[in-house]
């Protein structure tokens, strides 16, 4: 629903180039300013905690990050002109905070092992960053029309299969890391081939049930009140189920299982509006939970830390029992920047657990009002999604934002024990490659959608001016002569 | 120290006050589109061709007589089915009735294989039809039309 001239405020009309609708861009570059000060603000605060020297390093970093975004915020300008102005300075934000953690995690594990045996994470993610947005660009600007996608999603499905199955299927000393077998590693380089797979077959379902969405809105028998579906239309969601379970017997991979049920559960909700599939995903899922925790020694550890990280304090339950302890230092309003004690949750930190890091130094109210700039990110996709006209747009973007969404809350509930640990990333925050490239994918996606959702048609005469408030704005409306 | 502390919290929250001041004239925004936009997109994008679209569905007889329903290019299912579009409390109306969706930029429908049929005008529906606007769609006592 694009609107030819949406009643924006007043303030915005001034950014318009074209004279039809705001675009917001201007908006966006300030909030990517104000990003881009907290970031070296951050960066400033945990210097001057940890006694450095104001050193070449820090303005090395903050200007990558700042140049980084100016181009990607260019990117924008160019190709994809009436994208939501939120969605990049929200990501700056989150990326550039993750990168300050882990550069303050660099410093902690310095000081604690000594650089000779720790090699710094912070470069490298500031080079994989970079190699995020120039694939973020090159997604804008190849693709100027998420509808295409939709045409080669078999091959998409095709291919985030055959990626999911790789590390599953190749020996362990090319795939196996710290007894997950969900990397691929090539030379010096590593990445996890599923979190690309995430987003192929995210688009394949998308479009898959676009075409396919008549089929499981039949009924079948009616059971005590209840509607259920048909026994044949089970197939997908049996496949996807099995799938799951797939990854998390030949992968060991607890995160990703969850997270790809959940999206197709979400997708296929999204698309048939009933809430029974909501149910059969959710018995089924509890079934695979069963199972898992019977069958797998991995599954059965994870949820005995989860139930009693203190207990397990020696085994199984340090890092999460450590990870409380860093929540209950942070308290309320944290230990302040550079104050705290990463290195004590030791391996992950700057992943897995790089919110309990975030808790301790910035406490419950830094923490939260990270948890909202996320938030406010899906909302926005979710956004985009409800307004952009084509539905395998709205499947799409409802499905992107939700995976967002979706990984947050598994990794914010594993670590402050909701839910049992399930090693997933949280997007944009933690150290890893894989994971920075899949979101910011991910994110040029939700921007292609938004521009479509916003951008005025062409050749529709721009409306005039709609400024009046809204009641009266319909009124008008309905008195047009036909 | 603590001054810093507390002054990185203030601005980190500011940073979400001001996204969600962004979010606020955006829904503005939205509100009006919702209201206004897609009838108007449609009819110009349909003026070129000579016509207007139809943007809503009129019940004119029956017992749900005045129901309108806004369409925006979903499939519009009518039956005695709970989840229909439109939910007819009809004997002479089958579970799934018809269905009228979009097609290009035009209506049709098409009957699902009811029982007592769905005429178009006076014409039986057995093949999908384009809807004109204002045309009578009837389906048992329930009488339904397309307006813009």
């Amino acid at each position: 629903m694009a609107s030819p001239g949406p009643a924006g405020p007043p303030a915005q009309g001034s950014e318009q180039p074209g004279g039809s609708a705001p675009t917001r861009r201007g908006t966006e570059l300030a909030m990517l300013a104000f990003a881009a000060g907290l970031m070296t603000g951050a960066l400033m605060l945990v210097e001057v905690n940890q006694e450095q020297q104001l050193t070449m390093r820090l303005v090395w970093y903050g200007l990558a990050y700042l140049v980084l975004f100016a181009v990607a915020h260019a990117a924008v300008r160019r190709w994809a002109p009436y994208a939501d102005p939120l969605i990049l300075p929200c990501v700056a934000l989150l990326n550039g905070i993750g990168l300050v953690m882990i550069y303050r995690i660099d410093l902690a594990l310095t000081e604690r092992f000594g650089s000779d045996d720790w090699s710094a994470a912070a470069p490298k993610q500031v080079l994989w960053t970079t190699i995020a947005t120039g694939l973020f660009i090159a997604v804008l600007k190849f693709l100027p029309d998420h509808r295409t996608l939709s045409r080669y999603a078999y091959m998409f499905g095709l291919a985030g299969l055959v990626l999911l199955a790789l590390p599953g299927m190749l020996p362990a000393q090319l795939s196996e890391v710290n007894g997950a077998k969900i990397w691929l590693r090539l030379g010096a380089f590593s990445i996890q081939p599923g979190e690309f797979a995430k987003i192929l077959l995210m688009v394949f379902f998308a479009a898959f049930l676009v075409s396919k969405r008549d089929l499981f809105t039949v009924a079948g028998r009616r059971v005590l009140g209840i509607d259920l579906p048909r026994a044949r239309d089970m197939g997908p969601i049996l496949f996807a189920w099995g799938i799951c379970v797939a990854i998390m017997v030949f992968e060991k991979d607890l995160g990703t299982a969850l997270l790809f049920f959940g999206v197709v559960l979400a997708l296929l909700y999204v698309a048939t509006e009933r809430f029974i599939w909501v149910g059969v995903g959710l018995t089924l899922f509890a079934v695979g939970c069963v199972l898992a925790y019977q069958l797998f020694g991995h599954v059965e550890r994870r949820v005995e830390s989860w139930l009693d990280p203190f207990g397990l304090y020696e085994t199984g339950g340090y890092q999460l029992a450590q990870a409380l302890f860093a929540f209950a230092t942070g308290g309320m309003f944290g230990t302040g920047l550079g104050a705290g004690r990463p290195d004590m949750l030791l391996y992950q930190a700057n992943s897995d657990f790089i919110t309990a890091v975030i808790g301790e130094e910035l406490g419950f109210i830094g923490l939260t009002a990270l948890l909202l700039v996320y938030m406010i990110l899906a909302l926005r996709g979710l956004r985009s999604a409800v307004a952009v006209r084509d539905s395998f747009g709205k499947l799409l973007g409802g499905g992107l934002s939700f995976t967002l969404i979706m990984q947050i809350f598994l990794v914010v509930g594993g670590v402050t024990t909701l839910i049992p640990l399930t090693g997933i990333t949280a997007p944009f925050l933690s150290a890893g490659g894989s994971s920075l490239l899949a979101n910011y994918v991910l994110v040029a996606l939700l921007l292609r959608i938004s521009d479509a959702a916003r951008r005025p048609q062409t050749g529709v005469k721009p409306k005039p001016v709609a400024q009046a408030p809204i009641a009266e704005a319909h009124t008008v409306m309905v008195e047009r002569p036909s | 120290m603590q001054l810093t502390r507390a002054g990185f919290l203030a601005l980190l929250w500011l940073f979400v006050l001001a996204a969600l001041r962004v979010v606020r004239s955006d829904l503005y925004a939205a509100a009006g589109l919702r209201v206004s936009v897609p009838g108007f997109r449609r009819s110009s994008a349909k003026k070129s061709r000579g016509g207007k679209a139809p943007r809503q569905l009129v019940v004119t007889h029956g017992a749900l007589a005045g129901t309108r329903i806004s369409l925006d290019g979903r499939p519009i299912m009518i039956g005695r089915a709970d989840d229909s579009t439109l939910v007819l409390d009809d004997d002479f109306a089958s579970t799934r009735h018809a269905r009228i969706s979009l097609r290009g930029t035009d209506w049709y429908v098409e009957d699902l294989g009811s029982t007592n049929g769905t005429y178009l005008d006076r014409a039986k529906v057995t093949a999908p039809l384009r809807v004109p606007l204002g045309a009578p769609i009837r389906i048992g006592k329930t009488v339904i039309e397309l307006r813009s």
